[in-house]
């Protein structure tokens, strides 16, 4: 198993992947194992694609959402919400534990809480890991 | 094989022929992560045609060969791994289009941000990490759909914010360009801090007279309107078509205004670095900062200088208050100030010629023509007295009231030297202006040291990531006034190409309705607050459509249908699933059981 757990961030074009970028830029150092796949909207992403990524190899998956500043849709903290609640409810079902599923919202600077959230994101997985194991 | 009438399309993924190009970025990327590894791993993608490493993937040279390998190897999709999409998503899309290869067939992965910069210190984890991203792309590419951009006309209008030197003579050159524009000045006088200098460098012109100048020939056109004591407060809509909010601030109320603009230039200037109260004897009678200085020598008539009525005798400058300091202090060089003192003492020098002059300084920055001012002062008496970084000066007051400044000066075998002195300049620089309502508004990128962040420092030295945002002067890092205007004008002409075609392409990104799986349930015609979804009549049933143009593109509808009827274009169902597949290069690892 990898030293690192593998994470999937859903970020946005326009907000969050900036601020992912900028972290690069400037250097903020988190877990190789964590990979970007960036849409317009944190609002259009399918409950599906979350589940599908934790069924092939990915450890936690983290959706860094438009929040309050999205330019598309005014509620579209409500409607990613929901798609995370629609998420965990089939995590429930299927017996995968909530904390492999992660959402916060990600403005377009937001480097440092970014490498942050990976850093916690990924002790909190490897935690998971030890618990599982131990269970 | 045959190589002839190769379609392209989602239809045959299987049968693609795909071009890869993993870029070195002359060791942005190589220095992190393997690229040949990433390129040999590619290479073996079912569907990949051509796999290279190329030292420069946006060089001119790299440019063409991608052309080339699209005609000889007809290609059918392009791939290329290198920085931000937000910086060359546009040029290789060009390359593609160049080629006659449809444009969003092109995939561009970001394996400089998102891997090599991010993991510097892991090699091989940002190598597997960048041939998963890469693969992730091929697939998306495998799977993408020939599309067309969508085009909407543009408003010939740009809002510049910021009346100083650099909005100003934005404002003109737009006009000169036949681009209307609103200007806006939080102020209630224009002109910046330019408008409040006197003698500047490097001609002695004065500030007040070229704002003078800039402002007369604004008053005498009508496709600038000006609006002082007024600031942005609101944004709606996307590039080329922004509906700004303005909040103009008159007596007893405030009056809101809506206008219609198809770019903004950001222009806000700086403020001055404020000395803590004690730093180098701030606060003491006699110690001013560079502005406090400036003002004083611009208002002092020929003659003797006096402080508090007391004639000035004698005056020591510190260089490099607020700059380069340790982190987390302000590391960088503010640039204009040694330059801007320099002048100062010229300027005195030629009030007074008997004024004692010491300038005890880090490194003296009178770059380029400058150099001569520096020169100039030394002949007209100034004395320069250089301290260690770690050994800076101190202020003191003396008992018969005048100030002491204290110096090691290592151009004098480093011994202590402590002049006495009537003024105590602190050479301040400059530092980033608290806009934070505005960076919220605008969505502004600020660097770690607090100033707004442009896309590129070299290529693209006043764009934002927010299309139709430019950024220009003081705001953008500390520089000087002609700098300052040449960064005006720069958003100008990037104001002018965006807005001078009198239409944008848009992404044709939008989402898509599938007939046959749609069973016209209705759930999402609610979902869109544009109203981009309608019913209509398909094969004697009732479905759910799409306008294209009226679609912004983001989704949101996507995962509201019960029956996975709705797709977004570039991001469909099928191409997201493989792309999550592919982002796991090695071998999937065991699940924990749960």
């Amino acid at each position: 198993m990898a030293a690192t757990p593998r994470v999937l961030v859903f970020s946005t074009i326009n907000i969050s992947d900036p601020g992912i970028d900028l972290a690069g830029s400037r250097h903020l150092e988190y877990p190789a194992t964590v990979q970007t796949m960036a849409v317009p909207c944190s609002s259009g992403l399918k409950p599906s694609w979350l589940i599908h990524a934790l069924d092939n190899g990915f450890e936690g998956v983290f959706v860094a959402s438009d929040g309050e500043e999205c330019a598309y849709l005014p509620d579209c903290a409500e409607r990613t919400a929901e798609i995370i609640s629609k998420a965990q409810a089939i995590m429930a079902e299927r017996g995968i534990p909530a904390q492999r599923l992660k959402m916060a919202a990600l403005c377009s600077v937001c480097a440092e809480p970014f490498a942050n959230y990976m850093r916690e994101f990924s002790t909190t997985l490897q935690a998971l890991r030890a618990e599982t194991s131990a269970a | 094989m045959s190589t002839e009438a190769v379609q392209p399309g989602a239809d045959q993924p299987e049968q693609r022929r795909i071009g890869v190009y993993i870029c070195h970025c002359g060791g942005n990327i190589s220095d992190y992560v393997d690229v040949n590894a990433v390129r040999e791993a590619l290479a073996e993608e079912p569907g990949v045609v051509v796999s290279e490493s190329p030292v420069f993937a946006c060089s001119d040279g790299t440019q063409h060969d991608m052309i080339d390998a699209i005609h000889d190897q007809h290609l059918d999709g392009l791939v290329v791994a290198s920085c931000s999409p937000k910086l060359h998503q546009v040029t290789f899309r060009n390359v593609a289009k160049r080629a006659d290869l449809n444009q969003y067939a092109y995939t561009q992965v970001n394996v400089r941000e998102q891997a090599s910069w991010a993991h510097p210190h892991d090699r091989a984890g940002a190598t597997e990490k960048a041939i998963g991203l890469v693969r992730a792309g091929v697939a998306k590419t495998r799977l993408s759909d020939p599309l067309e951009p969508l085009v909407v006309k543009t408003e010939p209008r740009t809002l510049v914010v910021g009346g100083g030197i650099a909005g100003l003579r934005a404002a003109i050159g737009l006009a000169d360009l036949g681009i209307a524009v609103v200007l806006v000045e939080r102020e209630a006088e224009l002109g910046g801090w330019t408008g409040r200098f006197g003698p500047t460098f490097p001609d002695n012109r004065l500030g007040s007279d070229e704002v003078d100048e800039l402002v007369e020939q604004i008053r005498g056109r009508r496709d600038i309107t000006v609006y002082t004591r007024a600031e942005l407060t609101g944004k709606a809509g996307s590039f080329g078509n922004y509906d700004v909010q303005l909040t103009l601030h008159r007596e007893g109320s405030d009056k809101l205004l809506e206008v219609r603009v198809g770019s903004i230039i950001v222009a806000t200037g700086f403020d001055s670095y404020a000395p803590d109260e004690g730093e180098y004897g701030y606060g003491m009678d006699g110690v001013l900062t560079l502005p406090e200085f400036k003002a004083m020598v611009d208002a002092a008539p020929s003659g003797p200088l006096t402080v508090n009525g007391r004639p000035v005798r004698s005056i020591g400058y510190i260089y490099c208050v607020g700059s380069r300091q340790e982190a987390p202090g302000n590391e960088y060089c503010s640039k204009f100030c040694c330059t801007a003192t320099v002048h100062a003492s010229l300027q005195v020098a030629a009030l007074d010629p008997s004024i004692r002059q010491f300038h005890v300084y880090r490194d003296i920055r009178a770059y380029g023509r400058n150099e001569l001012l520096f020169n100039e002062s030394r002949d007209k008496g100034s004395t320069y007295l250089k301290f260690a970084d770690d050994n800076p000066p101190a202020v003191s007051k003396l008992a018969n009231g005048t100030l002491g400044l204290t110096v090691t000066d290592l151009l004098t075998e480093s011994r202590e030297v402590m002049l006495p002195v009537d003024l105590v300049v602190l050479v301040t620089g400059m530092v980033p202006r608290q806009n934070t309502s505005l960076v919220e508004l605008l969505k502004l990128p600020l660097g770690s040291d607090g100033f707004f962040n442009e896309i590129h420092p070299k290529l693209r030295p006043v764009e934002t990531v927010v299309d139709g945002v430019m950024i220009a002067g003081c705001c953008q890092s500390p520089r000087t006034v002609g700098e300052s205007v040449a960064a005006g004008l720069a958003a100008v002409a990037q104001s002018a190409a965006l807005l001078k075609k009198g239409f944008a392409e848009l992404e044709p990104l939008v989402a898509r309705v599938d007939p046959d799986k749609c069973t016209g349930s209705g759930a999402c015609l609610t979902t869109c607050p544009y109203e981009a979804i309608t019913s209509i009549q398909w094969e004697g049933r009732t479905i759910a459509s799409v306008d294209p143009a009226t679609c912004k593109g983001c989704g949101g509808c996507v995962p509201l249908c019960e029956q996975d009827a709705i797709d977004l274009l570039g991001y469909t169902d099928a191409q997201m699933r493989a792309a999550i597949e592919e982002l796991v290069a090695a071998q999937p690892q065991k699940e924990p059981v749960a």
